[in-house]
């Protein structure tokens, strides 16, 4: 019996290997920002810590968290990706990263998300969205508490 | 029993999903219904379709007759004295909020306890949680044990003579566990505690006798034994109903009205404001009828062949953990998988066909008490075969390679 292309979109070897080995894992201290962030009807939860700099470039980021293989790989390809970039940038990468599991527009910058495009097999799966951007949503709270701190 | 002729009853099991044979593996949130019940909608509704109770023609009176016949099935089903200790609700959930609110409301203090247990679904919870706001009472709970059973070795100290509610789960809808429901209810009633038992995955899988559990109230609904959603019951002791006050005001739940004052009627009219749900009433009799067709103890016997089946198969698998006691259990098996969320692992078996079902199984403290983030979770009726058990083991197989 064979596996529908669909989901083997979906769960592709790197998404895999992401949620089995997450980068960025663990927690920061000191000046940081730290935010929760949870689906409570299906109990995925992740705590994202945000070192910003003077710019509100991105630091340093780390994570923990327990949940569905694409909320936990999606978190750890986004740290990855936005570590070292400018506030700006992320905010960008933010937004082209919901076009990616919606597909309702073009990127805007298609090079800066690299391999996070692979995350837009959820497009099939449209309750699965809510877990693709569980670590998108966290990292878009710390960025809103920095600006306002 | 023709276990094969009667699953044709069920037409919607025709069918391919994802290119794949449909297994439905999903009937604790909500069974399929056979061509009877369906055919009893439909027939309600070309046929006889009026108000009821208060019509004088000949479809009010077929309405109202119909309805009516359905509350004796509902008593006899579940062997309650008399029909009038029927009261129909949209389910559970309605049948619990309506005791936790109009019962408590009258008969709860401050400083009275309310005694549940663990395993309780959210909606054996939370009406709870709310009547002990309102009343200042306090809630505890009979813990759960690692095998899934209720630690009854704490009842000593928690069935104290301060304990005024006690409910609990009949068969718990996320371990399987078939809860000592007769020996509660007497250790409760010894204390003078009112009780109330949340049969939502007893009533129409197993014979469920409140006269013989000694229970004071007792819930249900009908769409997870073959009856349409929206509709179950509540039954209620007579003398315990009689001594409550109405819920919500309105037609058909009174005697005489005037601008200032109401008087009500006797239960269970007392409690069933409006114009009722008339064919989920209808269809929850059809289904009754159906089951009964086959017996209850078939049922029973059934769905535990299918079920000792599916326990032992998944427990060959490696990285599982299967909660609950291996037996007696209801007629489900809920799993963890090392290698897999339980989001992940439904999505999959979707994508074969197969329906299970992943989260918290609205028992989010039990999840807790697990320590896990939630479970998937496979759950049978007379319907379901072997030869699906097999198909869910083979898809297993192929999920635990895919995620490892």
């Amino acid at each position: 019996m064979a596996l529908s292309d669909e989901l083997r979109d979906l769960y592709q070897q790197v998404i895999l290997d992401h949620s089995r080995n997450p980068r960025n894992h663990g927690e920061l201290t000191g000046d940081c920002i730290h935010v929760h962030g949870d689906n409570p009807t299906c109990g995925d939860e992740i705590d994202m810590w945000v070192k910003f700099g003077p710019e509100g470039q991105v630091e340093d980021i780390k994570f923990t968290g327990q949940g569905c293989a694409i909320s936990q790989a999606s978190a750890s390809m986004m740290t990855v990706k936005v570590k070292g970039e400018g506030g700006a940038k992320v905010k960008t990468m933010l937004e082209d990263f919901r076009h990616i599991v919606l597909g309702d527009a073009p990127l805007q910058d298609e090079d800066a998300l690299g391999e996070l495009i692979l995350l837009e097999g959820v497009q099939k799966f449209p309750q699965r969205v809510k877990c693709a951007m569980l670590g998108w949503r966290a990292l878009e709270q710390a960025m809103g508490e920095a600006a306002h701190a | 029993m023709d276990w094969p002729r009667i699953r044709t009853d069920f037409p919607i099991l025709d069918q391919q999903v994802h290119g794949h044979p449909l297994v439905y593996f999903d009937n604790a949130a909500s069974s399929q219904k056979p061509r009877s019940v369906i055919e009893a909608l439909v027939h309600y509704y070309q046929c006889d379709n009026a108000n009821v109770h208060r019509g004088l023609h000949e479809l009010s009176m077929r309405a109202t007759d119909a309805f009516e016949a359905v509350r004796g099935k509902v008593a006899r089903l579940i062997g309650a004295a008399r029909e009038e200790e029927i009261v129909f609700t949209r389910g559970t959930t309605e049948s619990v909020n309506l005791v936790a609110q109009i019962w408590a409301q009258q008969f709860l203090k401050a400083g009275d306890v309310i005694l549940l247990t663990g395993m309780e679904h959210h909606s054996n919870l939370v009406p709870w949680q709310l009547a002990a706001k309102r009343s200042g009472a306090v809630l505890k709970h009979i813990p759960v044990l690692e095998d899934g059973t209720l630690d009854l070795s704490t009842l000593d100290s928690l069935m104290t003579e301060q304990v005024k509610v006690f409910s609990c789960v009949h068969i718990s809808n996320s371990l399987g566990t078939m809860n000592p429901v007769r020996e509660l209810c007497a250790r409760a009633r010894a204390v003078g505690a009112m009780t109330l038992i949340d049969g939502a995955q007893a009533v129409g899988h197993v014979p469920v006798d409140v006269q013989a559990i000694g229970c004071d109230f007792y819930a249900f609904s009908g769409h997870k034994m073959c009856a349409p959603t929206g509709i179950g019951a509540l039954y209620g002791r007579y003398a315990l109903l009689e001594s409550m006050d109405p819920w919500h005001g309105g037609g058909e739940m009174i005697n005489r009205v005037t601008l200032e004052t109401s008087d009500y009627k006797a239960p269970p009219a007392r409690f069933e404001a409006g114009t009722p749900d008339i064919a989920g009433v209808i269809g929850l009799g059809a289904a009754i009828d159906y089951l009964n067709s086959i017996g209850i103890a078939a049922i029973e016997a059934r769905c535990a062949e299918l079920t000792k089946l599916a326990y032992t198969r998944m427990s060959e698998l490696p990285g599982i953990r299967l909660l609950g006691p291996e037996s007696p259990r209801g007629a489900l098996v809920a799993f963890a998988l090392e290698c897999a969320h339980p989001h992940d692992l439904v999505e999959f078996a979707n994508t074969q066909g197969l329906a299970l079902r992943g989260g918290h199984h609205c028992t989010q403290p039990l999840m807790k008490r697990f320590k896990v983030p939630g479970t998937s979770r496979a759950s049978f009726y007379f319907y379901n075969t072997e030869a699906e058990v097999e198909r869910m083991m083979d898809i297993l197989h192929q999920a635990v390679t895919f995620f490892s």
